[in-house]
């Protein structure tokens, strides 16, 4: 067990864990932020996004010992308010069905428009594809990065 | 607008009002049970305590309301759909509507289920006639304030007004309403008039999702909850023999190791309990930790020796075991018109196929899990069911418990597919606490979820049609499946009735693997099997596949058959309305089209899927579906449900595969098991038929017919004809023509 310096969300916090705990479970488990979802464990599925340093990255596959002294922004960060234009736009075009995989797939995209806020089609379902959504809002969520994209241009 | 004329019920039996002491008014009314005439109505209206209703309105002194629904949600849209048929009839501003999941528990509600299509459908005129009288009550006591009859007042958006002009906020006579007598007899709006329903209105929990609020079932916390993570055979069939604990208790985080079974073999004993409980009586081990990857980690640590109890099966051996059974002579007849056999031997052609599927994992977002707190005085269960009401009742037989005792409260879901129908997760959870006498939450890793499921039976059919003088004169369908067969119904979807002779067999295999409903149960392998015979039967009669469907419906009008469950009328719509919208026959070059139509779960849809051929392999680039479901409450959420039934259909029939080996699942993870991406996925094109019949289902029925929308078009690419699933083990790339 070690004490470990978190800074997530621009907020700083102090956890007592195992060095191999994935960030995944630090953050549902240790400090109750459960936007961050789990779906395989092992990066294939995209549920669990959350940014490191600006990056998109799974957080079931960085161990918490690596993300001392990050930038991490979760979904519960993202925005004050659920407003930033990546919501706004899941909003519109109302994404979800179970809603599960969203708050990954918000991750993706919104880390993805802040290097690209004119993508292309292609460069869309690029960088989307990662993404697993089992009730399948694929058109909906390639329709709602247009969107956003449009909004941040 | 035509009423649905099974529906007989007394208003008195399913609603009842309240005047709460915070001020506003409270109705109780029944979800799913509304038709039920044995609902208890109390002799003494301020005696009422709402226990025989499920669901309720309130109505605030500030003209606000809140409906409270009890049932479960898991990605279909009902939490939405279903509060805004209430809000038509009520006559509010959506706006002024919030809707919340009730807090549930076995002693207060009833009949809190979700599945099989049926939500919309079956509550299309209760809900209605919930907030119509509602509304009526809420005009009965302004008339009675004003000193005017009810008849002189009409109700709007939440605002009364009487024919001098006065106006009465809903608000303004809540309380007044709540001890109105509870009129017989409303009228329902005429569907032009509807300003609510066939709005496109956002999901309800829209809020919440975006911002990763706590919604699911593995997000539900409690103070001294620990966390159970299960280690079960890794084969079905084999049993625990022994483990040794000693490295994962070493594990820090690592509370406890135990076993638990005992009470499951003791519950098998005890014969049938519930449809749900598909339950293993094997010893499981269990890591009961401070933390779900301690848990996690303490189960990897685990080493545990298996003995074999039951044959451990293997891919290879159901294939031979359902080919074999469609040789065979052990069949079931389902249905059978004319004399099959006569039509085969007066013949001029006769066409038979086999068309072949795999087991199918569910595999929902969120893995199986649920919160269990079991004490002495009572059981506390939370987590994400589609079916509450068993858990209950599996967990008072389990632990010899009143079902009283138990509270079971039910999250969002990350999803259902029919995985969370059955209870066996809610049941260990249950067991686990009881052992421990501590809160736990039971969290399947995926590897646990996918290897420990409830599967998609695999299923063969075989499908024999006899032509004569270019006329289609018979057509027998065989099923060979593991572990049951077609439900009753579906004998009766089309082609039923449409041609003479017609047959229907079933035989069946028991095997030890569990298998249950899956999305579209059945229907969503047979319709990829008949929609591909149907196209190769054009083909060999030398007739149009659109033209030949079309036809044989013509017959059925013709000749009425009171059994069949399917619209001929209704299938000829979505059929003329696919091929107008997909520009059937008449696409670019390179573009090959694949037609298919299907009735199931209540509703008629015709697909047409359009692919290309990149480095010798299709891609699917668009799909019209045309869908006639009656009037569509929901187009947002109709449009998800549409789309997301045809691309979940495309990449179950391209990709979806679970084989066995000597008992074990060979996919784990989605390392190995094939989920349709967005890079593969097409653009859905969806048109609703224009209707202003009452709705019904739309969750399931997209999906079936496309598997057979996209074969047939790649058949039409390469000339080849693909009968066994997934497509994609079977595409044979040299045989690409264009």
């Amino acid at each position: 067990m070690r004490t470990l310096n978190l800074k997530i969300n621009n907020q700083a916090f102090t956890v007592e864990a195992e060095m191999d705990t994935p960030l995944l479970w630090v953050l549902r488990d240790h400090l109750n932020l459960v936007g961050t979802k789990f779906g395989c464990g092992i990066g294939q599925c995209g549920a669990c996004t959350v940014h490191v340093e600006g990056n998109a990255m799974r957080s079931c596959l960085i161990q918490v010992s690596q993300a001392e002294g990050m930038n991490i922004t979760t979904i519960e960060g993202l925005s004050e308010n659920g407003d930033h234009p990546v919501q706004e736009a899941w909003k519109e075009v109302d994404v979800p069905q179970c809603g599960y995989c969203q708050s990954g797939q918000i991750m993706t995209a919104s880390a993805f428009l802040d290097k690209n806020s004119n993508p292309s089609d292609a460069e869309i379902r690029n960088a989307m594809h990662g993404n697993i959504c089992r009730c399948a809002s694929y058109n909906s969520i390639e329709e709602a990065v247009k969107v956003a994209a449009n909004k941040i241009k | 607008m035509k009423s649905s004329k099974q529906i007989q019920f007394s208003r008195r039996s399913f609603l009842k009002s309240s005047a709460l002491a915070s001020g506003g008014m409270l109705i109780g009314f029944n979800l799913f049970n509304a038709c039920k005439p044995d609902a208890k109505v109390p002799v003494d209206i301020s005696q009422i305590n709402f226990n025989d209703f499920n669901a309720f309105i309130k109505i605030s002194k500030e003209g606000k309301v809140t409906i409270f629904s009890p049932n479960p949600e898991i990605g279909q849209g009902v939490k939405t759909s279903m509060p805004m048929l209430i809000a038509e009839e009520l006559d509010v501003l959506w706006d002024d509507v919030y809707v919340q999941q009730g807090a549930l528990d076995t002693k207060n509600f009833k009949n809190q289920i979700a599945g099989g299509s049926q939500s919309i459908r079956q509550n299309w005129e209760p809900l209605r006639q919930t907030g119509a009288t509602a509304k009526q009550m809420l005009i009965n006591a302004a008339a009675v304030k004003w000193g005017v009859s009810p008849s002189e007042c009409t109700a709007k958006q939440g605002v009364i007004t009487n024919s001098k002009g006065e106006t009465l906020g809903y608000g303004d006579v809540v309380l007044e309403a709540a001890t109105m007598e509870i009129p017989e007899n409303v009228t329902l709006k005429d569907p032009k008039d509807f300003t609510i329903i066939g709005k496109g209105t956002s999901n309800v929990d829209i809020d919440g999702i975006i911002t990763g609020k706590p919604l699911f079932g593995l997000d539900y916390k409690e103070e001294g909850m620990l966390y159970a993570s299960v280690l079960r055979p890794p084969a079905f069939g084999q049993v625990l023999e022994s483990f040794d604990a000693t490295a994962a208790k070493a594990i820090p985080g690592v509370i406890d190791v135990i076993t638990i079974g005992e009470k499951a073999r003791n519950f098998l004993s005890k014969g049938y309990v519930s449809w749900t409980a598909i339950l293993s009586g094997t010893d499981k081990v269990v890591v009961i930790a401070k933390t779900t990857w301690d848990a996690i980690k303490g189960k990897k640590a685990i080493k545990a020796v298996w003995k074999d109890e039951t044959p451990l099966e293997s891919t290879e051996f159901h294939n031979k075991t359902l080919l074999d059974l469609l040789d065979g002579n052990t069949f079931k007849t389902m249905r059978s018109d004319g004399d099959i056999n006569k039509s085969f031997a007066e013949a001029d052609t006769v066409l038979e196929r086999t068309y072949e599927s795999s087991f199918l994992p569910h595999n929902t977002m969120e893995p199986m899990n649920f919160f269990a707190n079991v004490s002495e005085e009572k059981i506390h269960l939370v987590g994400p069911t589609q079916t509450p009401e068993e858990v209950s009742k599996g967990v008072a037989v389990l632990l010899d418990r009143n079902v009283e005792d138990i509270h079971v409260e039910m999250t969002r879901m990350g999803g259902g597919f029919g995985r969370r129908l059955y209870s066996d997760f809610a049941l260990e959870a249950a067991e686990i606490s009881n052992a421990i006498k501590k809160p736990i939450k039971m969290v399947s890793t995926r590897e646990d979820d996918m290897t420990t499921g409830v599967y998609r039976p695999a299923t063969k059919y075989r499908i024999k049609a006899s032509v004569k003088n270019g006329e289609l004169t018979g057509y027998q369908l065989k099923e060979a499946a593991i572990n049951g067969n077609m439900y009753g119904l579906i004998p009766n979807f089309f082609p039923a009735g449409a041609i003479t002779n017609y047959q229907v067999d079933v035989a069946n295999y028991k095997s030890n693997i569990t298998t249950g409903a899956w999305r579209a149960p059945y229907t969503n392998f047979l319709a990829s099997a008949e929609q591909s015979f149907f196209d190769e039967l054009a083909e060999t009669m030398g007739v149009d596949r659109v033209q030949l469907h079309l036809d044989l419906l013509e017959k059925v009008k013709q000749n009425p058959d009171p059994k069949i469950e399917y619209s001929p009328e209704r299938l000829q719509g979505v059929i003329k309305l696919a091929v107008e919208k997909s520009n059937w026959g008449t696409t670019e070059e390179g573009v090959y089209q694949g037609f298919s139509v299907y009735y199931c779960h209540n509703s008629h849809v015709a697909e047409v899927a359009d692919i290309v051929m990149k480095n010798g392999l299709p891609e699917v680039k668009k799909v019209t579906v045309a869908v006639d479901c009656g009037i569509v409450v929901n187009p947002l959420g109709a449009k998800n449900q549409v789309a997301g039934g045809v691309i979940d259909g495309i990449g179950h029939v391209m990709f979806g595969e679970l084989t066995f080996n000597d008992g074990i699942p060979q996919s784990t993870n989605f390392d190995k098991y094939h989920l349709i991406r967005m890079g593969q996925t097409p653009k859905v094109d969806i048109h609703f038929v224009d209707s202003d019949i009452a709705p019904t289902g739309l969750g399931e029925p997209t999906l079936p017919p496309v598997g057979a929308a996209v074969a047939n078009a790649i058949h039409k690419a390469t000339g080849q004809r693909l009968t066994k699933q997934p497509y994609i083990n079977h595409i044979k790339v040299e045989k690409i023509l264009g």
